[in-house]
């Protein structure tokens, strides 16, 4: 029984998060979203360096053969920091969609560029993840369903209220795979993006309480600062009590990928309904607190925020994880 | 990571597990505040004792088993699953050994933990006084310094087990300053100056009392802590009630795996909301398990380090020991706050799915398919009231948030 970081698992997010801070991610998100991904695809060479890209690649295909929790640890980082691009798609659904395919030929073309970092993948499995995120800088573009596995082809890219989120629905491109292995491996692939995205939920709503406390510390009015008031105190409390029990639901759900296959659907979405609901009472607890200023865009609020409100509802929205949670104890899978 | 158990704790659990099976009672002992109960609750742990399984995480000098935390765990999971009876000896057990492993003497651990462990003594706690509830430091009762002891005088209120224990324990002040002149006591409910009235509950049942003081002896050795100390080892005390070891996880998810049964048999009359309540309340117990499964886990190089053990504590317990004697007491109030709401939210879906029938506490059947099943018929009723006082005990929920805004987050200290 482990259920908590190792030494190195730490070091891993360290390094990550010492990585994000000094390229000064807001920045670089920012010119992703004004049509400039440059300074974010080398922010993603150097996660690809870090090792970040080939987590859930075999090392057969130069990956790392990680444990889903090492992918957990990378993209709660890289939801801390609201780095731009198709974290979820790239780092954990692809890789998980290929090796789960089996055909060598796929896997052949793809994981190891994907694992280099060469290749940013992306990919719309309809009705859960309707649009291809960043499908414009990705040089993968994937569309999925039950039956069948093809390239897609990025319409018009949409606006996002996440604006670093580059958005566009898929039309069918060529066949790369049919047949019975399709809709498990889909389901695997929608499994393991859905905890990348409960990972970097929990990560952004972090973000959230660390802002807002150190906002709450500064801002003053009656003569004290806010967070001496207990209308204040008390709502952030609540915060972090929903994001420090979410965690081991998380934690869980890796386990479950990796070792339990048959209760790692309903783990997953134990997982992403608890990171979706802790990120969105931060979310929401945190435009209270900063007022107006958090409206305004110069705060950098918003870039968590609107993360937060896209990430909640994508990769499965929460009433249909519940759905599978519902099924899960109607047939008795209590343990 | 992994959530595989050693052999070792397969095995015990499969002990525990069956020893349980062939020895809870079918029918469950009469109510623990009334004579009857009483005896039958006593006998009962005396029975778990002789078994050794009473007190599985204290070391075997005490009646313990030495086991660890995660073994600590996994007998409450299988205790409660078992569904069997009440620990009368909870105040004790829970509260008041862990402190007397990190304050008390080798003398007062001697003396005190093995009659604990047979309940030959059960504890009642003494906090609360009219004036002083939430603001506890705020407490009347004097220690007044006598010949070779104390003599306690005043009232205490709000007091778990008082009407039917043995012994108690408390804070009364000695001196004058606010925190510092308060003084950690045990003191003998039978003793020549006490009077304890009963209270009545919502539920109509007496678990707590008044107890009024008149110059009640109590010797130096039943002093736990430094004279003066006595608000440090309070908050330690406190600390475990709020946190893991008075309220552990397997309580909360043998509720929530059946309130799903109960949901389950309501099937297609069940509404989706009250379905996604039912989804809600298993998730938030399942997460509190998995979080103390990583509490009790952890490494120790990950762990706050002990402090270093001081002359006459030589046999405090290293391994072994509730797991929250290994947190800090900060974090016992997120997960204070965590499991009492999680109670009432379990006890508030099970009667909305009992629905018309939750005034009587469920039928055992009709054609609706709504009533309880296991014999359930008034445990959620009850239960829902008990589960009404979590958020009230061991320092209300507006108080932890407040302790976890200033000391788990920092935030600047209330003008209190």
């Amino acid at each position: 029984m482990k259920l908590t970081l190792t030494a190195e698992q730490e070091q891993f997010a360290a390094a990550l998060h010492a990585m994000l801070t000094e390229a000064d991610t807001p920045t670089v998100a920012r010119r992703w979203a004004a049509d400039d991904p440059a300074p974010g695809q080398v922010l993603w060479r150097r996660l690809a360096e870090l090792g970040v890209t080939g987590l859930a690649v075999p090392a057969r295909w130069g990956g790392l053969t990680a444990h889903p929790a090492d992918v957990v640890v990378a993209c709660e980082e890289l939801g801390h920091h609201a780095l731009p691009g198709p974290a979820a798609e790239s780092i954990a659904a692809l890789p998980a969609l290929f090796t789960a395919l089996g055909d060598d030929a796929l896997c052949d073309a793809w994981l190891p560029r994907l694992a280099s970092g060469e290749v940013l993948g992306t990919l719309a499995v309809a009705p859960h993840v309707p649009y291809a995120t960043d499908a414009d800088v990705a040089s993968l573009v994937l569309r999925a369903d039950e039956r069948t596995l093809r390239l897609g082809v990025p319409g018009p890219r949409r606006r996002s209220v996440d604006d670093t989120r580059r958005v566009a629905e898929v039309a069918d491109g060529a066949l790369l795979a049919s047949g019975p292995a399709v809709g498990p491996a889909v389901a695997h692939a929608l499994n393991a993006g859905a905890l990348a995205c409960a990972a970097q939920l929990l990560g952004a709503g972090h973000a959230l309480l660390e802002t807002t406390l150190r906002y709450a510390g500064q801002r003053t009015q009656f003569g004290q600062p806010i967070g001496q008031f207990q209308a204040v105190k008390h709502q952030l409390a609540d915060v972090a009590i929903d994001l420090e029990f979410a965690r081991p639901l998380l934690y869980a759900a890796a386990v479950a990928l990796a070792d339990h296959p048959s209760t790692a659907a309903r783990d997953v979405s134990a997982a992403k309904i608890a990171c979706a609901d802790a990120a969105q009472r931060a979310a929401r607890t945190a435009l209270q607190v900063h007022g107006a200023i958090g409206y305004a865009r110069e705060s950098g609020l918003g870039s968590w925020l609107t993360r937060v409100w896209a990430l909640a509802r994508t990769w499965g929205t929460q009433s249909w994880h519940r759905d599978r949670i519902r099924t899960a104890l109607a047939a008795g899978d209590l343990t | 990571m992994n959530l595989d158990l050693d052999d070792e704790t397969r095995a015990f659990r499969a002990e525990v597990r069956s020893w349980l099976a062939a020895n809870v009672p079918a029918t469950q002992l009469p109510p623990i505040d009334t004579p009857e109960g009483d005896l039958a609750h006593r006998a009962w742990e005396r029975h778990l004792a002789a078994a050794g399984l009473s007190v599985v995480a204290w070391p075997t000098a005490y009646g313990g088993r030495g086991f660890s935390p995660l073994q600590w765990l996994i007998f409450e999971e299988e205790y409660h699953r078992a569904r069997a009876p009440v620990r009368i000896n909870q105040n004790g057990l829970f509260l008041l050994a862990p402190t007397l492993f990190t304050h008390g003497t080798a003398e007062q651990r001697a003396r005190l933990l093995p009659r604990m462990a047979r309940a030959d003594d059960v504890w009642a706690q003494a906090w609360s006084e009219p004036e002083a509830g939430s603001d506890l430091a705020g407490i009347r009762s004097r220690a007044v310094r006598a010949d070779g002891g104390w003599l306690l005088s005043g009232q205490k209120t709000w007091s778990s087990r008082a009407a039917q224990a043995d012994r108690a324990f408390g804070l009364f002040r000695t001196g004058a300053d606010r925190h510092h002149g308060l003084t950690y006591l045990m003191f003998d409910l039978r003793a020549e100056g006490v009077s304890v009235r009963p209270i009545h509950q919502l539920g109509g049942a007496t678990g707590f009392a008044e107890i009024f003081l008149d110059q009640v002896f109590v010797p130096d050795a039943d002093v736990l802590g430094e004279v003066h100390q006595g608000w440090t080892v309070a908050m330690s005390t406190a600390g475990h009630e709020r946190g893991l070891s008075l309220r552990s996880p397997g309580r909360f998810t043998a509720a929530a795996g059946r309130l799903v049964r109960l949901w389950r048999r309501a099937g297609p009359h069940a509404d989706p909301a009250l379905s996604d309540r039912v989804v809600d309340g298993w998730i938030a117990a399942r997460a509190y398990q998995l979080h103390s499964y990583g509490t009790a886990t952890q490494e120790a190089a990950d762990r706050i380090p002990e402090p270093p053990p001081r002359p006459g504590r030589d046999d405090r317990p290293g391994r072994t020991g509730s797991p929250t004697s290994r947190g800090g007491d900060h974090a016992a109030s997120m997960t204070k706050v965590f499991w009492s709401e999680l109670d009432v939210a379990l006890h508030e879906a099970a009667l909305d799915l009992l629905g018309p029938y939750a005034e009587t506490g469920g039928l055992r059947t009709d054609p609706t398919g709504r009533g309880a099943d296991d014999g359930d018929a008034d445990a959620w009723l009850d239960g829902y009231l008990f589960s009404l006082a979590g958020p009230i005990y061991a320092g209300t929920n507006e108080i932890q948030r407040t302790v976890i805004a200033e000391r788990v987050l920092g935030l600047p200290r209330d003008r209190r």
